[in-house]
């Protein structure tokens, strides 16, 4: 029915033609601007864009009772540079790995004031997550601690150099990974997916997320709070100094990390993966590691390596082969 | 006392304005949408399937009515150069634009809206119009709508022009032409039927200034092709409904719209086999293509790269002719016979020069049309002209175009005054849209009857059609408000001001914070937003 009444506007962020319940948080005038402006994040940051589109809507969510832990990373060094905070809700940082235990904490103490109902969302970058963080933050599943986790994943350490992280994509050239050698960049068969683990601990809910889909990260996170328990959202969002990519495609890159099968989206509640974002035609990964100077050598000036980029697309192919992404005709999401 | 280590206070990021880390920034700019710059009566598309998409179907009306006084005969009779410009057709189809201008003519008929009221002028002046075809009506229309007096002369019994006597009632009925030339009527315009003008310098007499719309009526004639069988396209078309029947095979001479119309009304008045024969190539045919298929639809024969030699005794002898390199043509040697009940000629008209035969300085072309400068003045003072009787393409469209810009460059005429330049705005072509927005949505299909009667074909899109399809407009270059630049900032730098009517619709950038980063104008749908250079 909406699709065909309203055959502009299912994608865009509002719509002035539809009731305001279908609009995002981000269309509506009075949003919270959880992470206000002002902050130091670089021109076009999705780490900036996903952290004010989860926490504004945690904060709708919520009704505005909730208190955000945050790792160290990027997104807590461009926003709170002392004596400035660009934070606009209850925010505490402690350590690079402890987000996870602080939120726990956190939890604790509201329980004990007998204030269990102002809730605890915990965030971080993908180093302060999957590789730093990684023994606090399964910790907190395993105790099903009432916290929702979110990790902002841009596949690097950006703010100290960009160095490698367990995020980081085969073939991408970070400062660890150099183009050198006879097989550049970042090393197959290496890193891990914290989603996954997320949901082999069983906790209440697991999804993965993209800033180029808004309704359906909003919903996500409204689907997250709507449960109590550890949960645990892993936000795509793509970094222009890592990657090296322009500001101003930010949310093409994101989009086209999805349409390719590279960044999977999924929910998963109690161990079981419950629903995957389906996509219509997905396009080739080349498509979305052109544009990317951290992909750059796979396009040398001997034409593509098209051994590598294979290598690449085998593992979207994966993807969408293990979360079902390409709906049988007729059932698209 | 501040606890130990604390030595600044807590404060607001807001204090960091990162707008000076900008190197170029966003604006909002409304750009023309193809629609729109196709169209040569000037309406503003975009706009007007904005207002109906709303369902504010007279706003959106009064919107069309701006430029173009029949929306209701346009949506039916206009070869719609909009939609062949339309944007959407690379995405999936074209927006219907006709059906939704047909809608709200309809329905501006049925509700009886008027047009907004002439304002009172103390320097109105008094112009004569001489033709009440399309593009004299809309001269008048426009000059009455600018407080001017108009007083419109027509040879013929009924106002219309090609509108009433040119175009078959089966693509555009007489009581739609009626209704909407009554209401233009009622702005003031005085109509004065059955008068042929003979001369015209007494005509002017008393006015300040004369817009001539003669039309092109003088039918081209094959010399050695005549006889009682023989007849003009035009009689045929301008009484048809109550033309005597015809049997057997027609054939009708030409190719383009007007030989067309010919046959599938020879079809409607009973003829057997309806045959065009065109000197040509099939691909040379200057009908429009969407008439071309409705005749193949209504079996109405073509026969390609013939000439005629002769006619006589019902039969006529064509030459085969050869297509050349360089599209020209050259007789085969072989010929062939047809045995016709009736030959129809649609060789093309020419405009009738006696009115103007005394002003030697007004010149024309051998085929009569009319030399007329940028602002449709011949080279008398005070004497203008347009639609079919100076160069053009002959279509409706183009004639109400010439009308409005006619009646604009009369009024700065009569005060005296500049033409003001119109702004150059750039086309908001496809590539400056980002299509991830957009959804795929089928075209509605108009209805239509295969029954061979002067009804009307096509029928009227519903009220849900009409709003569907509407909303299908990609709103190329102009804010659709659908707030994807306000969700997409990752600097929180555009604020919605509740003031509409302005580039953006009333967001607006905070220049303190943009870091132009460019992701809003990349993002944005419709190509509103463009990014400039910052001055160093």
């Amino acid at each position: 029915m909406h699709k065909e009444f309203y055959p502009k506007g299912v994608k865009t962020v509002g719509n002035r033609l539809r009731d305001p319940t279908f609009h995002t948080v981000q269309a509506q005038e009075n949003r919270p601007n959880a992470l206000t402006s002002g902050h130091r994040a670089c021109q076009g940051c999705g780490e900036a864009l996903g952290a004010r589109y989860v926490i504004d809507a945690a904060v709708r969510a919520t009704e505005g009772k909730v208190v955000v832990v945050n790792a160290t990373g990027c997104l807590e060094v461009f926003s709170s540079q002392s004596p400035e905070s660009a934070w606009q809700v209850p925010w505490v940082h402690s350590l690079f790995g402890n987000a996870a235990a602080v939120a726990t904490g956190v939890a604790a103490a509201m329980r004990a004031k007998g204030t269990p109902d102002i809730r605890v969302v915990a965030q971080g970058g993908d180093g302060g997550t999957t590789d730093i963080g990684f023994g606090a933050l399964s910790g907190m599943f395993e105790r099903a601690d009432d916290v929702l986790y979110v990790c902002y994943d841009n596949e690097a350490y950006m703010n100290t150099g960009v160095q490698r992280s367990s995020a980081t994509p085969p073939a991408a050239r970070t400062a660890t990974t150099p183009v050198a050698g006879q097989a550049p960049g970042n090393v197959f068969g290496t890193g891990k997916s914290v989603p996954k683990l997320a949901l082999a601990h069983g906790i209440a809910y697991v999804a993965t997320a993209s800033i180029a889909f808004l309704h359906d990260l909003e919903a996500k996170v409204f689907r997250a709070m709507s449960f109590h328990g550890a949960r645990y959202l892993h936000v795509h969002v793509p970094c222009p100094l890592g990657w090296g990519t322009q500001p101003e495609d930010t949310l093409v890159h994101a989009r086209n990390a999805v349409y390719s099968g590279m960044f999977p989206l999924f929910e998963g509640e109690y161990g079981h993966v419950t629903r995957a974002f389906h996509i219509e035609n997905p396009i080739p990964v080349e498509m979305y590691l052109k544009g990317q100077r951290r992909f750059a050598h796979l396009f040398g000036k001997d034409g593509p390596n098209a051994e590598r980029i294979q290598a690449l697309q085998a593992i979207a192919d994966a993807h969408i082969a293990t979360f079902g992404l390409v709906a049988p005709q007729g059932d698209h999401a | 006392m501040k606890p130990f280590a604390i030595t600044l206070d807590p404060s607001t990021s807001l204090q960091n304005h990162t707008g000076s880390w900008r190197m170029q920034r966003p604006v909002f700019r409304r750009l023309i949408s193809p629609c729109n710059k196709a169209c040569p009566a000037g309406e503003n598309i975009q706009a007007w399937l904005a207002l109906a998409e709303e369902r504010k179907f007279f706003e959106a009306w009064q919107e069309i009515v701006k430029n173009n006084p029949f929306p209701a005969c346009m949506g039916r009779a206009c070869y719609h150069f909009c939609e062949k410009a339309c944007n959407r057709a690379v995405f999936d189809e074209t927006v219907a634009i006709h059906c939704v201008e047909r809608f709200l003519g309809d329905k501006a008929i049925q509700e009886g809206w008027a047009y907004p009221a002439p304002p009172q002028r103390a320097d109105a002046q008094k112009v004569l119009v001489i033709g009440a075809g399309p593009s004299g009506l809309s001269a008048a229309y426009h000059l009455a709508l600018k407080g001017h007096h108009v007083t419109v002369l027509e040879r013929q019994a009924e106002a219309g022009g090609m509108m009433r006597y040119g175009i078959p009632s089966y693509r555009l009925e007489k009581e739609t032409l009626r209704a909407e030339i009554e209401r233009l009527l009622r702005l003031g315009v005085t109509l004065q039927l059955n008068t042929d003008v003979t001369d015209l310098a007494s005509a002017r007499q008393g006015f300040a200034a004369c817009y001539l719309a003669l039309g092109a009526w003088k039918p081209r004639q094959l010399k050695d092709v005549q006889g009682p069988d023989v007849m003009t396209a035009l009689d045929l078309l301008k009484e048809a409904q109550h033309a005597s029947p015809l049997s057997g095979c027609v054939a009708v001479y030409g190719g383009g719209n007007t030989a067309f119309d010919a046959a599938r009304t020879a079809k409607r008045l009973g003829a057997a086999r309806v045959v065009i024969v065109y000197r040509n190539t099939a691909e040379h045919f200057s009908a429009h293509a969407e008439e071309i298929a409705l005749a193949q639809q209504e079996n109405i024969e073509m026969l390609p790269l013939r000439v005629i030699r002769r006619f006589s005794e019902k039969t006529l002898e064509l030459d085969v002719m050869l297509p050349e390199k360089e599209g020209t043509l050259s007789p085969s040697g072989k010929t062939e016979k047809l045995a016709v009940t009736r030959l129809i000629l649609a060789i093309g008209q020419e405009v009738e020069t006696t009115l103007f035969k005394d002003l030697s300085h007004v010149t024309h072309a051998p085929d009569g049309t009319v030399s007329v400068d940028r602002h449709f003045a011949t080279s008398e003072p005070g004497l203008f002209a347009g639609g079919d009787m100076i160069p053009s393409s002959r279509t409706i469209t183009e004639a109400i175009g010439h009308g409005k810009n006619a009646a604009a460059a009369i009024d700065a005429y009569l005060s005296d005054s500049p033409l003001p330049t119109p702004d150059k705005i750039a086309t908001a072509t496809y590539d400056k849209l980002n299509t991830h927005y957009y959804e795929h949505a089928q075209k509605s299909e108009e209805q239509r009857s295969n029954a061979k009667t002067f009804h009307e074909v096509f029928k009227t899109f519903s009220e849900q059609e009409a709003v569907y399809e509407a909303r299908r407009c990609f709103s190329c270059g102009n804010c659709f408000m659908c707030d994807t630049c306000y969700g997409v900032c990752p600097d929180n730098a555009i604020c919605k001001h509740r003031t509409s009517n302005t580039p953006g619709n009333g967001l607006a950038f905070n220049y303190d914070y943009c870091k132009g980063c460019g992701l809003c104008a990349r993002e944005c749908p419709c190509g509103h937003i463009q990014m400039e250079q910052e001055e160093k």
